[in-house]
């Protein structure tokens, strides 16, 4: 069995709505293994949002361990999250979240810049995963300037440039077109075959099943585990 | 950090602030007037200091100059004295302060009197002003033409004059004729050389004006007596004054206060009345210096609030710009980016803004004086120490006002920044 990348123990995540006490996550205990394709699932308000932000790193649990690259990530502050987050984890959003002043290659090269790369290592690096995603031919043009489907695979590119742990995907295929929906989760699946750990929240079924493995959340418990531990 | 990044940090700023240029330009438009005005100031301030410095040295520093001075009207019923009243600096007290002080290097007595000027048709009032060829070494004034009376003109009681160019011009007709005879109150002058005229009507008084006519104070105790009626205008009571001013040079800048001092208690102790006022150059170089820190506080204060509210308006400019690109920090935060990786980030984008207005500003502070200058005469000298200021205003509103702003980028939640419309 392949060694789990991600490892979360008893996760609780408390919100305090006016006097009442939301339990977006009622103790929750998984394990992601590298090079795994996961879909989370479940309606909305099942808490399947803020278990994606605390394994993003940009929430902390309410109580609970969290290990991520050997490190208990529930304990760390701001700055050393931040630093996870660059070094550890590649963002795809549902609306691309591509910054619309910069340019395409621009946009790649932000995670490199903030490691520390210098202008030339940055911009070759962004230039080889745009060519992942087919995109090197389109460097200097704005997010504006490309299709739905483009600016999700410039998004992508810009997850793996800095070669993290696992790709967070959240809704990739949301404001898509089934057809290009389909491309997205083909480019996906083709990642996690050359060896990429992919968490993605999802409500529809179909991209669901591109997944290798599958967990139903529902009033901030799991629900069901389907096809892994 | 090293400096490509910084540089990198600069360019993306740059291009952040092009996306909205006329907001950019507007904002950074306080910072032109703010850093304008504190160049422009100083500009004004040094030229005046400049302009004093110069009268001054017309004056000449290492002198002192000592006026009759009309005493403060006493209530006195005694008709007589009402009628008729001397007062003023006398001969002996010209003698006195050169032959008992000793940092005392000359003294140049001078009397004052309104006489008419009469040349053919031509004529003027003149001040003619009998003095010791002294005078023209205290008051270094170009010769247009001629000479200057000599001390054999003294000795001989020679009736000779030296005019201004002024009275040249108004009474010769031309500035460089000599050797014509011209009437002065009653008496034949040879014009024996002719110097420039001093344009006075700043706030210190030269003891020379563009009126005046010198002649051999010995030829005028013979002509008009050794001393001199005055009459105030609008009074029937006379005055009788032997000499309107001495002028007293000393050894060297240091003696000139200690100087002016003995000469005051010296004059203190043969005056019954303070009829006398005994100005020293130097002092008024002192309260030049100070009406010039006055007016440097006053400008100075208009230029910080201008500087303030051009602060306040990037500080505005930049948070609107905050709220605006919310989503864009939540990316940012969530790719990765450090809280003073955001902070560094707004803040280079205010100092960029702040120091293009300031270096504009600049540019105006520059402009600003040459057409003051070029419009009132007034003289206006731009400090280089001014340009260095100016930026480094420019930096400090820029750090001031652009933390906050910064600062609340960095502080924004990256989930509620991501979920920003």
């Amino acid at each position: 069995m392949a060694r789990a990348i991600v490892q979360i123990t008893d996760v609780t995540k408390h919100y305090r709505m006016g006097s009442e006490v939301v339990r977006a996550l009622d103790g929750i205990t998984l394990s992601f293994e590298q090079g795994s394709f996961w879909a989370i699932m479940g309606p909305s308000g099942s808490g399947k949002s803020t278990l994606l932000n605390i394994l993003g790193c940009l929430d902390r649990p309410t109580s609970g361990k969290y290990i991520l690259a050997s490190k208990d990530v529930a304990q760390l502050d701001d700055d050393e999250l931040s630093d996870i987050r660059l070094k550890h984890i590649g963002f795809i959003f549902q609306s691309f979240n591509l910054i619309p002043q910069l340019t395409v290659r621009q946009n790649v090269e932000l995670p490199l810049f903030y490691l520390g790369n210098d202008e030339q290592t940055s911009a070759e690096k962004a230039r080889k995963t745009l060519d992942l995603v087919e995109l090197s031919d389109r460097l200097d043009h704005k997010p504006t300037e490309l299709s739905g489907g483009q600016q999700q695979r410039v998004a992508i590119a810009r997850s793996l440039a800095n070669d993290p742990d696992f790709i967070l995907a959240d809704e990739p295929t949301g404001n898509l077109d089934t057809a290009t929906g389909q491309q997205i989760m083909d480019l996906l699946g083709a990642l996690n075959r050359q060896g990429k750990t992919i968490l993605m929240v999802t409500h529809e079924k179909e991209i669901a099943e591109h997944a290798g493995h599958s967990l139903h959340m529902r009033d901030g418990k799991i629900e069901s585990i389907r096809g892994g531990t | 950090m090293d400096s490509t990044k910084i540089v990198r940090n600069i360019r993306l700023g740059i291009k952040d602030l092009m996306l909205h240029k006329l907001r950019s330009f507007l904002t950074a438009l306080g910072m032109v007037f703010g850093v304008g005005s504190v160049i422009a100031m100083l500009a004004v301030g040094e030229g005046a200091s400049k302009q004093a410095l110069e009268q001054i040295h017309k004056l000449g520093s290492n002198n002192i100059i000592i006026n009759s001075m009309k005493p403060v009207e006493q209530a006195t019923y005694d008709k007589e004295a009402a009628r008729l009243s001397m007062y003023g600096l006398l001969y002996e007290d010209e003698i006195r302060i050169r032959e008992s002080l000793d940092t005392v290097k000359r003294t140049v007595p001078a009397r004052m009197m309104r006489k008419d000027a009469r040349l053919g048709e031509r004529n003027m009032e003149l001040r003619l002003v009998c003095t010791t060829p002294g005078w023209f070494e205290l008051v270094k004034r170009r010769l247009v033409a001629g000479r200057v009376i000599a001390q054999r003109d003294m000795i001989k009681s020679a009736p000779v004059c030296v005019l201004t160019e002024h009275g040249a011009r108004r009474l010769l007709a031309t500035q460089h004729s000599i050797g014509e005879n011209i009437k002065i109150g009653g008496v034949f002058y040879e014009v024996i050389g002719i110097i420039i005229s001093e344009v006075g009507g700043t706030s210190i008084q030269v003891p020379d004006q563009e009126i005046d006519a010198y002649i051999p104070i010995t030829v005028s105790i013979e002509r008009y007596g050794e001393a001199t009626y005055d009459h105030t205008s609008g009074s029937r009571s006379m005055e009788l004054v032997e000499l309107h001013a001495i002028l007293v040079e000393v050894e060297s800048l240091e003696q000139v206060e200690p100087s002016a001092a003995a000469i005051r208690a010296m004059l203190k102790r043969f005056h019954k009345k303070e009829d006398y006022k005994v100005s020293v150059p130097l002092t008024l170089l002192n309260q030049a210096k100070e009406t010039k820190r006055t007016f440097n506080i006053v400008l100075g204060s208009i230029a910080g609030i201008s500087l303030l509210v051009g602060g306040i308006g990037i500080m505005n400019i930049m948070l609107a710009s905050v709220t605006e690109r919310t989503r864009e920090i939540g990316i940012r935060r969530a790719i990765g980016a450090k809280k003073r990786q955001i902070v560094l980030q707004f803040l280079t984008e205010t100092l960029v803004l702040s120091l293009a207005g300031g270096l504009i500003g600049t540019l105006f502070g520059i402009g600003i004086p040459k057409i003051i200058t070029s419009l009132s005469g007034m003289p206006t000298v731009i400090p280089g120490y001014g340009i260095l200021l100016s930026l480094g205003i420019s930096i400090s509103i820029g750090i001031i006002f652009g933390i906050y702003p910064a600062m609340r980028a960095a502080d924004l939640d990256p989930i509620e920044a991501l979920r920003h419309e």
